[in-house]
């Protein structure tokens, strides 16, 4: 039930932020005021169906502009998102995660690689250096950094905006080169690691989970584990697509909040909830150190 | 006493946020999220 429910959030949410049907007629993009509030999750704002715009491309372009070093407005959005659903965003509402999850229905052998893996460790460099520290500090002589995440990384804007605007648009098609050639080997990159790998690009590399998995063992939503009903049998982490041991670490900044452990339970431990409240007695095993993994 | 602790945390990011967001608006760095997103964005597509 929570896997139609959370699929249906995740179609409806993808359909209704990228609803602009005239821009794919045109291979134009959305111009309207809704443009200036961002959407929580990773949704490029040039892809011709975008109404809203994206956190971390927003960023960039605040933090790249010659008139601001730092974005309140978009960290304090992100940051409303982050401490009141923390990864729940990444699980439910991400337009990008949703087309891995896709991709990942192709058959295949399905490589389970742990939450503990150091790989995980390089969004957080990616959201350092490319989101924040290259367009700050790289910048032309009147003070404008580049987007350097967007422009050299981001595979989501490639599918949902480069492609689509270089079929549908004539005059940006004369104008790719080298750079777009990368971008789409980096598309090309994540399909075929999303075939083999639950949600990679997610795992990885984006520095929008980066931010809200910090957010995920003080937000309000968050999974509780009733320690007295957990009976160890890793069922959770089996059920996992993230391979997080949840009966360890509800609420790990790994989870993307996706329900499977909840489901995969035999003895109902593992509940979710949206409060301020910390709880009722009920919390993870060994939850202090699951809290810092 | 680290539950406490949560919780208030928890108030006081998502008062930050409102904070952050109103000092944001009072900057008018929205107008600068505005003219990024209503323009296409050479760099996202991969030709900037």
């Amino acid at each position: 039930m929570v896997k139609i429910k959370r699929k249906l959030v995740q179609i409806i949410t993808a359909i209704s932020t990228n609803s602009y049907i005239a821009g794919f007629i045109k291979g134009d993009i959305y111009k309207g005021k809704l443009k200036q509030f961002c959407v929580p999750g990773l949704n490029c704002y040039s892809c011709p169906g975008a109404l809203g715009s994206c956190p971390i491309g927003s960023l960039q372009a605040v933090i790249g502009s010659a008139k601001y070093q730092i974005s309140f407005y978009v960290l304090g959005i992100i940051t409303f998102f982050g401490s009141l659903l923390g990864r729940f965003v990444c699980g439910w509402l991400c337009p990008f995660g949703l087309i891995q999850e896709w991709i990942h229905k192709i058959p295949s052998k399905k490589l389970r690689i742990s939450s503990k893996n150091p790989a995980k460790y390089l969004k957080y460099i990616i959201l350092l250096v490319f989101v924040i520290v290259l367009p700050m500090f790289v910048v032309n002589r009147i003070g404008m950094g580049d987007p350097f995440f967007c422009k050299y990384i981001c595979p989501a804007g490639t599918l949902e905006a480069g492609i689509p605007l270089i079929i549908l648009n004539p005059s940006l098609r004369q104008a790719i080169g080298a750079i777009f050639s990368w971008k789409v080997f980096l598309l090309l990159l994540t399909i075929v690691a999303s075939i083999f790998i639950a949600r990679p690009f997610c795992r990885f590399i984006c520095p929008l989970g980066a931010i809200y998995g910090m957010f995920n063992p003080i937000s309000f939503y968050k999974l509780r584990v009733a320690d007295e009903k957990c009976v160890r049998c890793n069922k959770c982490t089996k059920a996992c697509p993230i391979v997080i041991e949840t009966y360890k670490t509800p609420n790990s900044p790994e989870c993307i909040r996706c329900g499977e452990c909840i489901q995969a339970c035999p003895t109902n431990a593992i509940t979710s909830s949206f409060s301020l409240k910390e709880g009722d007695g009920t919390k993870g095993v060994n939850s202090k150190k699951a809290e810092i993994q | 006493m680290a539950m406490i602790k949560k919780e208030r945390l928890r108030i006081g990011l998502l008062i930050v946020s409102l904070i952050f967001i109103l000092v944001g608006l009072y900057r008018e760095e929205v107008m600068t999220v505005l003219v990024k997103a209503i323009n296409i964005c050479l760099e996202c597509v991969g030709i900037g």
